[in-house]
């Protein structure tokens, strides 16, 4: 017996061990399932350990990363030093066309949020934030997982959303004091839910094994079509509603769950090379104090142009809103040249009737639901004049000239 | 006559490490596969744990050696993913055991043979990746991509062979 584990001692050594990992694995596998909706996504030994490999890990990484943000911010310094000018005029240029953008807008936002209170729409909006820097990865591309520098010390919890300001980037999973890992959108553990922007088609979105993004619990639809943008729906109560998911790239039928189609979507946010992140803390269904400031500012200057573009009206002679108008008479000297404001189409002349009229003549032809499909053309009520001979000097009264509209028999 | 000589080539070869290079070199090895990705996401298809598993259990030839450096490495690179610890621990481990008993009949000195031990050792990897995936965690969203296999041991062994010579110079003769 000695002699038997004597001699088959590595093998042994690797049976126990594969043996204990995968009993570890069963063991993990069931706890996360036994404990859903809890905000361990680990049990208590797993969510341990990881957070001693974290540990580990996570000083090295934060001084690699400082020490990198330090070199690259002497390089990028001397860079930015050089096209300062260049930079100085575009933003001159840029400043003068956001300010025009501002306006208006101001007042579409205005109008949007009136038409939510009629609506009685109730949004969430994002109350407070914590910006992260992005220290590292999980380092397998089968994993698709980001290590954030902010932790629970911050005020950060599991399952709270993390974006950027060009769109979601994903969800927090295990949060250390110091540290906190960030599932992306575009692991294939992870989903948000997503409405279609300009369909309202609501779908769950969902990694993929390759790193792509897909939206595959929707069946086919004509009314989905590349390009359109794709933003969250707030039903996963993870994201807050109406922040950019990203647009559809294409659509496939996905031949492993038929009937359903798969619907690629492009991120907003570059998954791929994220520096800093937002983490949403908190999230309230009133505006924030300062946005209801800006709300009030905007309304004012909303006010402020309606006043001017009512002075403006006033001072134009030609506008009379108040004298009635007679759309069919569109020659009545009361009805000033361009139209009436309110009034449509009283602005749009009216065509003189023809001298000749035709069967191109508005008017003269019959209504197309009083034709029969194969019947001869109705006769047109036009008739030309008679032509003047050319220079047939001989015609005789019995001969003449056949018309357009009717040709010469021929025997 | 003794099966094993001082002339053997197991006695030959056999190298250990200075503690320090046992526990920095895989740790270095890890933390750049993590730091990597963030600055070049490309570099996300390499494996230096991988890298790092083969070269301890090919420069120890030792199989119990190699299946526990396999097992460490790989479950803490399971701590950093999402996966459950085992993942990449059985991999690593049954890489290790391997890779030590490869030792043994194959001259590692030789790049030739180290570029081809670590390229067929990548696409084992991957496979054992797989079918772990599939058959103990039933994850129905993992797919065998075949090229993008093919490519990960490529650019494992390409990174592989000068690693190799780099790390050859913390052998210590036992």
């Amino acid at each position: 017996m000695d002699s038997f584990f004597t001699r088959y001692k590595n093998p042994l050594v690797l049976i126990a061990v594969i043996v204990a990992q995968v009993v570890a694995l069963a063991m993990q596998v069931q706890r996360p399932a036994q404990g859903l909706g809890t905000d361990m996504p680990d049990g208590r030994e797993s969510t341990l350990s990881r957070r001693w490999i974290s540990a580990t890990v996570t000083p090295i990484e934060r001084i690699l990363h400082g020490s990198s943000l330090k070199v690259r911010g002497v390089w990028s310094n001397y860079m930015d030093l050089r096209h300062v000018r260049q930079q100085d005029a575009q933003l001159k240029l840029d400043l003068a066309r956001i300010r025009e953008e501002e306006a208006s807008f101001s007042e579409d936002a205005v109008q949007g949020r009136r038409l939510q209170k009629l609506l009685d729409f109730k949004q969430q909006y994002v109350s407070s934030t914590v910006a992260a820097q992005v220290i590292g990865t999980s380092g397998s591309d089968r994993s698709r997982l980001i290590l954030i520098d902010k932790g629970s010390a911050d005020g950060l919890k599991p399952e709270q959303a993390v974006i950027t300001p060009d769109g979601i980037v994903g969800k927090l999973r295990d949060v250390y004091p110091h540290t906190a890992q960030v599932l992306l959108i575009s692991d294939p553990s992870s989903g948000a839910g997503v409405i279609l922007a300009s369909t309202r088609i609501r779908g769950i979105l969902r990694g993929a094994a390759a790193g792509e993004v897909q939206i595959n619990n929707l069946t086919a639809d004509s009314r989905i079509k590349p390009g359109e943008q794709v933003l969250t729906s707030g039903g996963d109560l993870v994201f807050p509603r109406g922040i950019p998911v990203g647009r559809i790239e294409s659509i496939a039928p996905d031949p492993q769950h038929q009937p359903y189609t798969a619907i690629s979507i492009k991120p907003a946010a570059n998954l791929t090379e994220l520096e800093e992140v937002l983490v949403i803390t908190g999230t309230q269904s009133n505006l924030t104090p300062s946005a209801q400031q800006d709300a009030a500012a905007a309304q004012q200057r909303a006010d402020e142009m309606k006043r001017a573009a009512d002075l403006v009206a006033e001072k134009l002679p030609s506008i009379h809103p108040d004298e009635p108008i007679d759309p069919n008479n569109p020659s009545a000297p009361d009805t000033p040249a361009g139209g009436t404001p309110g009034a449509p189409s009283t602005g749009i002349p009216h065509p003189k009737p023809a001298l000749h009229p035709d069967r191109y003549s508005p008017n003269d032809s019959p209504p197309a639901e009083s034709l029969t499909p194969g019947a001869a053309a109705p006769a047109s009520s036009y008739t030309p004049p008679p032509r003047a001979p050319r220079s047939t000097p001989k015609q005789t009264p019995t001969e003449s000239t056949p018309t357009t509209s009717e040709p010469p028999q021929e025997d | 006559m003794a099966e094993l000589s001082y002339t053997s080539r197991r006695e030959m070869d056999q190298y250990g490490f200075h503690p320090s290079v046992t526990i920095l070199a895989p740790l270095v090895c890890l933390i750049l596969q993590s730091l990597l990705p963030k600055t070049f996401p490309r570099l996300g298809i390499l494996d230096l744990p991988l890298i790092a598993t083969i070269f301890f259990a090919v420069a120890r030839r030792s199989q119990i050696s190699g299946t526990l450096t396999g097992t460490a490495i790989g479950l803490f690179q399971d701590g950093l993913t999402n996966h459950p610890f085992g993942v990449f621990g059985i991999a690593k481990a049954i890489i290790g055991y391997l890779a030590a008993s490869v030792g043994f009949a194959v001259d590692m000195e030789n790049p030739v043979n180290r570029g081809l031990i670590t390229f067929l050792f990548s696409l084992l990897h991957s496979a054992l990746i797989f079918l772990i995936s599939r058959w103990l965690l039933a994850d129905p969203t993992f797919r065998l991509q075949p090229v993008h296999e093919l490519l990960r041991a490529v650019a494992n062994t390409a990174v592989g062979i000068p690693l190799y010579f780099l790390l050859d110079r913390f052998k210590t003769r036992d």
